[in-house]
């Protein structure tokens, strides 16, 4: 709020500059409409930040004052000099009131009723207004102001200024590890480096903007539109304060025009359809934003009549932009989307509001041209709401860099379904005439085989691997590309028109290697490539809908010994490449210096790096805790069972599974993080048994237990004496669990008399106050 | 009037360029190439923050294609915002030449004559002055 306050004091200062020549031109010919219609803007725009901001008597001021404006711009009232005064009365009135605001001072009382009575039509002499306050005014000296206006151009030049920085960093990090370590010379370095990060964030912050810049011409745009279409429409906004690379939000501007004008016009009912529905008689439209990760969500909802999907697809049908079969193989979500085909408009006519040739085909595009996406949700009768999500800055967008022969390219992540192996058992490509088409869990994907399309050389020897990316123009195909390399956020830069001219490129960008990089546009890609596959993909897709069991993004990789591993995706935040120089036995364990943290290394116990080489890692991230996983190569990206085979005893392994004929070993977190938490692992941990056929004794409570102190246990193995037993009250252990003590669990938040004594199993205090007292007894 | 030119090797042929047009002069070691592009698109460099379009030269005047081996020097030119980077042998010398150019009467191939705003005099030699836009363009037979 503070902040507010201080934007919108600049913000009248700045214009009742200028404004004072304006309306001394005004008072000397009060038939300029120029003049008049800037001082109305002046005073309609104060009024609208101080209904905002709580100002009550500014916001009286400057509505009495519009109010008369508003009769003279009408035609309603001729602007004769008495009137002229009164107005310049109320805007030095406003001037000396931001003042004292600005000084943190309360304005005196009174005389604002003098003024406002002023204005009236008529032709009682009105009072001058009070001289003293303006006396008191010009003793105090004014504040001076705290923000300063830059040309953008200016700034953008500091960003790349910054950008410039941060690769002569990485040129200079490149040759200081080259040249082997000086530790005088890698303290200063490291210093460097943060201040260099530190600047590139703060640069990154000055091109952010609020959002409400955006927001605040919706008031009166839906005040507008409601009143021309007789409809009641109250307006919401939410989350103002969200900020957005200013570039972006120019790039939303219309789109969300757009979608307001539709909700209002084809969304919103009239008073009496609503009456009759059994609605409130004026509508709800809720604009929001808000901000998630490295995205920014916009949803504008409104309660109107939502959108019939089956008069969608009539349209569609009618309009022949589907086809009869695939029409009939449609769900309510697909049809939804037809909205967003070109050439559809849902409402009954074309109206003078939204139906201008500017469709939601439009607002797609323009939302997804900058990396967005549109979603559609509805509900017949009970409303639509729309939602944008948006990256928070123009130019980065994260995506998934690959190899093909010996280049690498990128594309956008937001298009990568998944990532499965070409040669895995649940993926078969055959050829269909001349076109490899691959099937994957029953479903027949077209294959887009990078290399050949692009005319260089394919390194894979067949062995590809197949990401399977969803166009925005709705095509789902698999690219067949060489080796996945990592995930990367990267700043997108648009290509030279020549480039842009081979329709399969987005843009380019600069890596931190230095060397250029081409983003690949899977739409062009699937229209050069000649995939149609909005019903291609369609066929098997019965049956993959029956297969469809609940998966888990899982990352497979070669350790470092070697062996296929497995981790759950959810809990990797970076592959990094980084000095094996940065790894250190240290304090009775390998741990990484890495971004001037150190964080304990896993997967290399045995395999010590070669000193010069370059070693890959996950960083993996709870939250709370970073580690870091030592790894060979990254294999690929498999959506896979969340089940597994426990292994024997707690360790680095959780257990085995089976992804197409291999078998595969699942790190376990949990684990990892618990010895990261823990320090060194002490070998004097008491064992607490738990069920082994309880899942989520298995994955939930174990590393609960584990971080506790203790050992875990499974019941029925062994007969080694256990220091505390846990059982849950609501399902017997197949087995009794010999145990020094037990715990007991129950599954609901009340204790029952069945359950007396027992925990609720989410009471993480209980029980580990439980878990401590038990460990106190030995 | 007077009037800075650049002066490059192209092919064994000095020609000029107008120093307005050119931003700088830099060396490039790795191209990233760009398949599916134009034949006159060699690719792209980074020039500190920022992305080179390369310009194959030879490509771009039907020379056949430049020398691409080691470093090699290129021209940095900014046409509609785009930063690009043509492929020269050599940059000889820059130059204030007076005059405007003249008209050829000599017949040009069609690579050249494409990309020649006309003749330059400088050191009692004529020189080809070279529209870097067109350059960056590409062959006729391309923009045709």
């Amino acid at each position: 709020m503070e902040e507010l306050l201080g934007e919108f004091i600049a913000e009248t200062r700045e214009t009742l500059e200028p404004l004072a020549g304006e309306i001394v031109a005004w008072e000397a010919d009060p038939s300029d409409r120029g003049r008049l219609d800037s001082i109305f803007r002046f005073v309609h725009t104060v009024k609208g930040s101080c209904g905002f901001l709580d100002l009550p008597r500014l916001e009286r001021l400057s509505h009495a004052a519009e109010s008369a404006l508003a009769e003279v711009r009408s035609g309603d009232r001729t602007p004769d000099r008495k009137l002229v005064n009164a107005v310049l009365a109320i805007i030095d009135r406003i001037g000396e009131y931001v003042e004292a605001l600005a000084a943190g001072e309360t304005y005196p009382e009174g005389g604002d009723e003098a003024l406002i009575l002023a204005l009236e039509d008529n032709e009682v002499e009105a009072p001058e207004p009070t001289p003293a306050i303006v006396a008191q005014q010009q003793s105090t000296p004014r504040a001076p102001a705290r923000s300063i206006r830059l040309p953008v151009e200016l700034l953008d030049r500091m960003m790349a200024g910054v950008s410039d920085m941060v690769l002569a960093r990485n040129e200079l990090s490149r040759r200081l590890r080259e040249r082997g370590g000086d530790a005088i010379v890698d303290t200063a370095f490291e210093r460097l480096s943060a201040c260099v990060a530190e600047m590139r964030e703060s640069i990154t912050r000055t091109r952010m903007q609020r959002i409400d810049g955006l927001f605040s011409a919706l008031p009166r745009m839906v005040r507008d539109l409601s009143a021309e279409l007789h409809k009641q429409v109250h307006l919401i906004i939410d989350g103002g304060d969200v900020e957005l690379d200013r570039e972006m939000i120019e790039m939303i501007r219309d789109p969300l025009t757009h979608i307001v004008r539709n909700s209002i016009d084809h969304g919103i009912e009239g008073p009496a359809d609503r009456a009759a529905a059994g609605k409130a008689v004026g509508g709800t439209l809720r604009v929001d934003a808000r901000q998630s990760g490295n995205q920014i969500l916009i949803e504008i909802a409104d309660d109107g009549r939502g959108i019939d999907d089956e008069k969608l697809l009539a349209k569609a049908l009618a309009a022949g932009l589907v086809t009869r079969e695939r029409a009939q193989r449609m769900d309510r979500q697909e049809r939804l989307e037809l909205i967003f085909a070109a050439g559809l408009s849902t409402a009954q006519a074309v109206t003078a509001i939204s139906g201008r040739g500017v469709g939601m085909d439009v607002v797609r595009a323009n939302v997804e041209r900058i990396g967005g996406t549109v979603e559609i949700d509805t509900t017949l009768g009970r409303g639509t709401r729309l939602t944008l999500r948006v990256p928070m800055t123009l130019t980065i967008i994260p995506a998934l860099t690959f190899a093909v022969g010996a280049e690498l390219f990128a594309i956008p992540r937001g298009a990568v379904d998944e990532i499965v192996r070409s040669y895995g058992g649940s993926v078969e490509v055959e050829m269909v005439g001349s076109a490899p088409v691959a099937r994957i869990r029953g479903e027949r994907v077209p294959v887009v085989e990078l290399a050949k399309l692009l005319g260089v050389p394919s390194y894979s020897g067949g062995r590809s691997i197949l990401v399977v990316v969803r166009a925005s123009s709705g095509e789902r195909y698999a690219l067949s590309v060489d080796s996945v390399q990592d995930h990367e956020e990267l700043v997108v830069k648009p290509a030279a028109p020549a480039i842009m001219a081979t329709g399969v490129y987005a843009g380019t960008t600069l890596p931190d290697n230095g060397r250029p990089m081409l983003l690949i546009d899977p739409a062009g890609v699937a229209q050069v490539a000649g995939v149609r596959a909005p019903d291609a993909a369609i066929p098997a897709k019965a049956e993959a809908e029956e297969a469809r069991i609940e998966t888990v993004p899982t990352l497979l990789f070669r350790a470092c010994d070697h062996a296929v591993r497995a981790i759950r995706l959810g809990l990797v935040e970076r592959i990094e490449d980084v000095a094996a120089s940065a790894i250190a036995r240290v304090g009775g364990r390998l741990r990484l210096s890495h971004d001037g943290r150190i964080l304990p290394l896993f997967g290399c116990d045995a395999a010590m790096p070669d000193k010069d080489d370059r070693v890959r890692v996950l960083l993996l991230g709870d939250g709370t805790t970073e580690i870091a996983y030592a790894i060979g190569e990254v294999i690929d990206i498999h959506a896979l069972d969340p089940a597994f085979l426990p292994a024997a005893e707690p360790g680095p392994i959780a257990g085995v599974m089976l992804v197409g004929e291999i078998q595969v070993e699942l790190v376990d977190c949990f684990w990892l993080f618990g010895q990261a938490g823990a320090g060194v692992a002490s070998p004097e941990r008491p064992l607490c048994v738990l069920d082994s056929t309880d899942p989520w004794m298995r994955d939930i409570l174990r590393p609960i237990v584990e971080q506790a102190g203790y050992r875990v246990g499974w019941s029925g193995e062994g007969d080694e004496a256990a220091a505390i037993a846990i059982l849950s009250v609501d399902k017997a252990p197949a087995a009794p669990l010999p145990a020094a003590s037990v715990i007991r669990l129950r599954a609901t938040a009340d204790e029952t008399a069945a359950s007396a004594g027992s925990i609720y199993r989410y009471d993480r205090h209980g029980l580990i106050a439980a878990l401590a007292a038990a460990q106190g007894r030995r | 009037m007077e009037d800075l030119k650049l002066i490059a090797r192209i092919a064994g042929q000095e020609v000029a360029i107008s120093a307005d047009a050119v931003e700088s002069v830099v060396e490039i070691d790795a191209i990233t190439p760009v398949p599916l592009a134009a034949g006159h698109i060699a690719g792209l460099a980074a020039l500190r923050s920022r992305v080179l379009t390369i310009i194959d030269t030879y490509a771009a005047l039907k020379l056949g294609q430049s020398p691409r081996d080691g470093v090699i020097q290129a021209i940095v030119v900014t046409i509609d915002n785009h930063l690009y980077g043509l492929l020269v042998d050599e940059v000889v010398d820059v130059a204030a030449i007076t005059g405007d150019p003249q008209t050829l009467h000599a017949g040009l191939s069609p690579g050249w004559a494409h990309a020649a705003l006309g003749l330059v005099e400088h050191q009692d030699r004529a020189l080809l002055l070279l529209d870097p836009a067109r350059i960056v363009a590409g062959p006729l037979s391309a923009a045709a």
